[in-house]
């Protein structure tokens, strides 16, 4: 998706806050208006935003230029009305066919952390940039201090459902890592059980550690993380206490990364409305 | 032909009822209450009848048919439990299910047990459902436990909304 009106650095910035070295300070995410749709192609408007307190934007806005939208037929579907404000970026779809939606941002690249002789600590791409795989031999010293060279892939989704729910959406892209729903993301309900699979690449992510948080932040004391880890085959098991809107996310990482990588890492994170029983 | 259908009716019938039980159908009443509010818009309710591995039964729906565009199919979804009960998978309308939305006072609805819906039920436990949902009001769901074949001395089972439904009735009824 083309968004002209944003503006370079303010994507930069966004994706600075996007990179997985930040994966705990930022929570990124993207809020869908409804998740359970009836009627004829209604439409379903989004925030996208980065901010630690879950969902109140207060941070900065997301970058929504890499976010692309999958119909349950399989097709694009082109974000109307995009905006980005200072908080948050916007942007509604319609819903012209039956069935579920995928709406997801992902990116993945060798990412490199150092010292150099005076004891500063690098890293590349540098803070608020991307780069491509290929200038990784110019750009980053191999003798140097502490070398840690990892392959990294984040991604961030929702789903939203017109009628019944669809499942044609979640084929792995075998890309980082992902969750294959076996309960569907848009058919939860309070005190209710989901499970979900998480694969790294298209393998069973064991042991990824994945928290999920109940939004309206603000008017809590407590974080209420629900923290669990991924089986051997990568299942997980959440039983949502109340209704209300909630933000997965999981981490994964191993060491079995081709060279110059040492290290795999996946990051996911996900946006779920739970409804009452 | 003929002869098939007969049988299978037949088989059926006993399914359903119990060999003492003469009636053919059941009778549910809703009462829907008058609400002293600023707003007031007809609820959507949806009626159906649901085994123990949740598999649903359409029995009634009754919301906006005739808004321009099918509007008024929007907000089915606010029927939260009927949705995902069977709801979602409907093509509307749904002959002998829908109809229009109603307004104050007591209804009826005769549900048919030799022909329709309801005829190819094993036995086992049950649950008629009744689901209401208003805009700018609330939602309520009311459940009667039932187990086939129907015994008549269980009957008449009734319970009480709180909030969008009155008093529920569910009667055994013979029609000759």
């Amino acid at each position: 998706m083309r968004l002209t009106a944003f503006t370079k650095p303010a994507i930069c910035l966004a994706l600075a806050a996007l990179t997985l070295s930040q994966a705990h300070a930022h929570r990124a995410w993207i809020l869908p208006s409804s998740t359970v749709l009836s009627g004829d192609a209604p439409y379903v408007t989004f925030d996208a935003a980065i901010s630690n307190t879950l969902f109140h934007p207060d941070h900065v806005a997301m970058g929504i230029d890499g976010v692309e939208i999958l119909s349950p037929l399989g097709n694009p579907v082109k974000p109307e009305h995009a905006a980005k404000g200072k908080y948050r970026s916007t942007f509604d779809i319609q819903l012209a066919e039956q069935g579920t939606y995928k709406i997801a941002y992902a990116a993945g690249g060798l990412r490199a952390f150092w010292e150099d002789d005076d004891g500063n600590r690098k890293m590349w791409p540098g803070r608020g940039q991307t780069a491509k795989d290929s200038e990784f031999d110019t750009a980053v010293p191999k003798d140097a201090k502490n070398l840690r060279v990892s392959r990294s892939y984040r991604r961030i989704e929702t789903f939203v459902t017109l009628g019944a729910p669809t499942d044609k959406v979640f084929t792995p892209t075998n890309q980082g890592l992902e969750l294959i729903p076996q309960t569907h993301p848009n058919d939860l309900y309070a005190t209710e059980t989901a499970r979900f699979r998480l694969l790294f690449n298209g393998e069973p992510a064991n042991g990824a550690e994945v928290e999920v948080i109940p939004g309206g932040m603000r008017y809590r004391d407590s974080q209420q993380a629900i923290k669990v880890k991924a089986s051997e085959q990568g299942y997980i098991s959440i039983t949502w206490p109340v209704a209300g809107q909630y933000f997965l996310e999981a981490g994964y990482q191993d060491d079995k990364a081709k060279a110059p990588a040492t290290q795999r890492r996946g990051s996911y994170s996900a946006t779920f409305e739970v409804l009452p029983l | 032909m003929q002869l098939n259908h007969f049988i299978c009716t037949c088989s059926i019938a006993l399914l359903l009822l119990s060999p003492a039980t003469r009636a053919d159908n059941l009778k549910l009443e809703i009462e829907i209450p008058r609400l002293e509010v600023a707003e007031y818009h007809k609820p959507y309710v949806a009626v159906w009848l649901e085994d123990e591995s949740r598999k649903a039964r359409q029995i009634a729906l009754w919301y906006d048919l005739n808004m321009r565009d099918n509007e008024g199919q929007q907000w089915l979804k606010d029927l939260r439990q009927w949705w995902r009960r069977g709801g979602r998978q409907l093509q509307l309308p749904y002959d002998g299910v829908t109809s229009a939305t109603r307004g104050p006072g007591q209804h009826s609805i005769t549900i048919p047990l030799n022909h329709g819906e309801l005829v190819d039920l094993s036995s086992g436990a049950y649950r008629l459902r009744i689901e209401a949902s208003r805009e700018v009001g609330g939602r309520e769901l009311i459940e009667l436990p039932l187990n086939l074949p129907l015994s008549e001395n269980r009957f008449p089972l009734s319970a009480r909304g709180e909030s969008e439904l009155g008093r529920i009735v569910l009667t055994l009824n013979a029609t000759h």
